[in-house]
């Protein structure tokens, strides 16, 4: 990886923040910074890992890097072009090449549609040319569902199931980036575990670049080559996730992986 | 929107609510249906020789009034304009109610808030008083009463579709939709529309409840549906002055409007029931991941 | 002998068996891990133990604690043993808190009510305990509302709750389940060192194995609602017997930290 590459993905100088409920007449409503100030990079084959716990403003800063929502300030470019949130016909091209599974595989998958229409919705969206239908099966084959469900509805998979069709639906348009909002924390262990060797193989398969949200620095340390450390909206700590892991320098770093549950050797 | 529709049925015909809604509802319908085609005798044609008849007597299921016209077809077709007023109140309380509630939602922040004050405000005011105003002013007609029950029947529908819109486009899914591109307009047909469709239902069965009543109301104050039509506000209207001597008379179509309302009601209750059980359904299959 | 003694224990919810043939055994201040996936039913086990099953629920076996039948026991019996002998933390610490009293007094409640303590000793016997979970200002948490804490306030809060009345037997169902890994690790720090200090007997509901790993020296799987393995978390870890705990080791091992290859 050498410096003059132009990154897939540049943040700079990210700030967002939300006005909290008024708690009193006269003073105004307080607000709450969620991402102060960060700037990041994502490399065409590279894998980032934005590490932080709740409140730390990492989902924030994964929905302003998706265009999802709006930057107080500063800029978000992909493949050198500035990306701001607007008119979906603009963001197309876009849409196309990044796409995103969320946390919760029951919240994220509208309880009254089908595997299929859930899976072809970036395709219609998009208005990617082609059989949707062929395209639906041949997705669920490759996140390992059997292309006979596309009539179910999600209420009737499991979680890991679901988070399945969530990332079939992400890889629909045949992104460059694949962002992934905690994909794996509402998972049991064993189930984590097949979905994470998902991720990995798809990422292989399809020459994807990783951007993957998590609380769960374990998680990270399997997917991601770079590392972000956020705390209270900032980062504190970025850098190869080889080093950053082994030799941290941020004391809240240190504690994040200190934390860590581990098994006996 | 399909899976469930077999299976609300089912729960619903099998909540007693339900059950029993379905039935008053039903004769309602039937009563208005059959109307269309045949009544014993013509509702509107007054026969002064049998004026005053009891029930049961010169081919009289129900008697006749102080005009001679036969009770059980002034019922009958009253059925028809109950149905008629109340179901078009509705459709315009679902157009008013959705549209409001979409651009409470969808629009800028501070036109959104505009909206909602104004909805809020028509809420204070009771349908009746809304209804009777405005045929103080346009007259009484079978329109202005559908339009005055309608909208007022809508804002209180707008606010609970807001709330239920609202609460949709905060869900993962309507995310997930725009990452996948999703524009407005499709995200609410796709997936905010399906989403509070259940909610929606309920909402204007409890609309039809109170349009029948406001239309009986507003015929027995003479600001609805103008003679000749048939209604049964105006019948007991009619008919008040003699309760004493004849008190059939006055019963029969009260007895019709009570039983009208508590159909809808009931039938509303019996739909909350059937969604929530099928809701109830789905939360059971995910405790043991607790 | 035993503290908690369940032998072949069976829950059928709605005719389908859910618990099948459990049998456990906890010495007094002994600690126990319950691993199993969702449903496989570690919580219902534990609930039928605090007899917090549904009505609905068929069960059948025995569940002895001291020596005392549990299955069977009338509703006031049970409510009385599960504020004096045995206590129960769950995983969404808001549930076990009621939203409209404020902290003091829901701790100061089972002290009055077990331990006959009069309003002004259980008010200060509520700080102590505040203080004693690691509340930062106890005097100002017995004072807030439940929904002016955090998270891992909370769950501490819901632990002092379970140890006031000092019971013998504490189950925490996947207690730091919803908390973030720092908090977690100060949670089961703080656990570790109150159930020592009282000589607590603790079963621990997981279904990650890592967690429990350094905080319960024996462990059990479930699987399906029968017991498949029990044993020395360490041997269960390094030697499994059964493969179904094997696929449990790998899974912790390829997610968490105990693998030694990096990413690609």
């Amino acid at each position: 990886m050498t410096e003059d590459v132009t990154p897939l993905l540049r943040a700079t100088g990210l700030s967002r923040s939300f006005r909290l409920p008024r708690t009193s007449l006269f003073a105004p409503a307080a607000l709450r910074h969620a991402v102060r100030d960060v700037s990041l990079e994502l490399r065409e084959g590279n894998s980032l890992g934005i590490v932080g716990e709740s409140g730390s403003g990492k989902s924030t800063l994964a929905r302003l890097l998706l265009a999802l929502d709006r930057p107080d300030s500063g800029t978000v470019h992909y493949r050198g072009r500035e990306i701001r949130p607007g008119a979906p016909r603009r963001l197309t091209w876009f849409r196309r090449e990044v796409q995103v599974v969320l946390q919760d595989p029951m919240g994220s998958l509208d309880p009254r549609t089908t595997v299929r229409d859930i899976v072809a919705e970036p395709l219609e969206c998009l208005r990617l040319p082609g059989g949707h239908d062929d395209r639906v099966d041949e997705l669920l084959r490759a996140v390992g569902l059997d292309p006979s469900v596309r009539g179910r509805y999600p209420h009737e998979f499991s979680g890991g199931q679901r988070q399945r069709i969530a990332i079939a639906r992400a890889l629909a348009p045949g992104p460059k980036v694949l962002v992934g909002d905690e994909p794996l924390s509402a998972l049991d262990v064993s189930v984590r575990a097949q979905i994470l060797a998902l991720l990995n193989d798809l990422a292989e398969a399809y020459g994807l670049t990783l951007l993957l949200v998590s609380h769960d620095i374990g998680v990270v340390r399997h997917l991601c080559t770079d590392v972000l450390v956020m705390k209270d909206g900032r980062a504190v700590e970025q850098g190869p996730a080889a080093s950053v892991l082994a030799d941290p320098r941020h004391p809240y770093t240190r504690r994040l992986l200190a934390a860590v549950p581990r098994l006996p050797a | 929107m399909s899976v469930p529709s077999s299976r609300v049925l089912r729960a619903l015909l099998k909540s007693r609510s339900g059950f029993a809604g379905s039935v008053l509802v039903g004769v309602l319908v039937l009563s208005a249906l059959v109307s269309l085609v045949w009544t014993p005798y013509d509702p509107t044609l007054a026969r002064p020789q049998d004026s005053w008849l009891l029930p049961l007597s010169g081919g009289h299921v129900l008697g006749t009034d102080r005009l001679g016209r036969d009770e059980l077809s002034q019922l009958l077709t009253g059925a028809r304009s109950t149905l008629r007023t109340a179901l078009l109140a509705a459709a315009i309380a679902a157009v008013v109610g959705l549209a409001l509630a979409l651009a409470a939602v969808l629009v800028p922040r501070w036109i959104g808030a505009a909206v909602v004050q104004f909805t809020d405000v028509l809420i204070a005011f009771p349908v009746l008083l809304i209804a009777m105003i405005l045929t103080a002013v346009y007259g009484g007609s079978t329109w202005t009463a559908v339009t005055a029950i309608g909208v007022g029947a809508g804002v209180n529908v707008a606010r609970v579709a807001r709330a239920e819109a609202g609460r949709v486009l905060g869900t993962d899914y309507v995310l997930a939709a725009h990452a996948a591109g999703s524009g407005t307009w499709r995200t609410v047909r796709r997936h905010v529309l399906p989403n509070i469709a259940p909610t929606l239902i309920v909402q204007l069965s409890l609309v039809l409840s109170v349009a029948v009543l406001a239309e009986a109301a507003l015929s027995y104050l003479g600001f609805g549906t103008p003679p000749p039509a048939v209604s049964w506000g105006r019948m007991l209207h009619e008919q008040q002055s003699y309760i004493t001597a004849r008190p059939l008379l006055v019963i029969w179509p009260g007895l019709a409007v009570v039983c009208s309302v508590l159909g809808f009601n009931l039938l509303g209750d019996g739909l909350r029931e059937a969604a929530d059980a099928r809701l109830r359904v789905r939360e059971l299959q995910e405790v043991p991941g607790a | 002998m035993s503290l908690l003694k369940i032998t072949d224990l069976s829950v059928r919810i709605g005719g389908t068996a859910v618990v099948e043939g459990v049998s456990l055994d906890l010495a007094p201040g002994e600690r126990l891990a319950l691993i199993g996936e969702s449903g496989s039913g570690k919580s219902l086990t534990a609930l039928a133990v605090m007899g917090l099953l549904p009505d609905s629920a068929e069960v059948t076996g025995s569940i002895r604690l001291g020596g005392e039948e549990l299955l069977g026991l009338g509703d006031r019996e049970l409510s009385r043993l599960r504020g004096e002998r045995m206590a129960m933390v769950f995983q969404e610490p808001m549930s076990a808190l009621n939203p409209l009293m404020r902290i003091g007094k829901q701790l100061a409640e089972p002290l009055r009510l077990h331990r006959g303590l009069n309003r002004r000793r259980a008010a200060a016997a509520a700080v102590e305990l505040a203080a004693q979970v690691g509340l930062p200002d106890p005097e100002l948490v017995v004072r807030s509302w439940p929904h002016q804490l955090s998270g891992g306030q909370r769950q501490r809060v819901g632990l002092a709750m379970a140890l006031a009345t000092r019971p013998a037997l504490l189950i925490a169902d996947e207690p730091t389940t919803a908390l973030d890994v720092t908090v977690q690790a100060d949670m089961l720090k703080l656990l570790d060192d109150l159930v020592q200090q009282h000589g607590t007997a603790l079963l621990f509901i997981s279904h990650d194995l890592a967690v429990v790993a350094e905080l319960c020296p024996r462990a059990a799987v479930l699987k399906d609602g029968r017991l498949v393995e029990e044993g020395a978390t360490d041997t269960l870890v390094r030697s499994p017997r059964h493969s179904y705990t094997q696929r449990l080791v790998d899974a912790a091992r390829a997610t968490g930290w105990d693998t030694p290859e990096v990413a690609r």
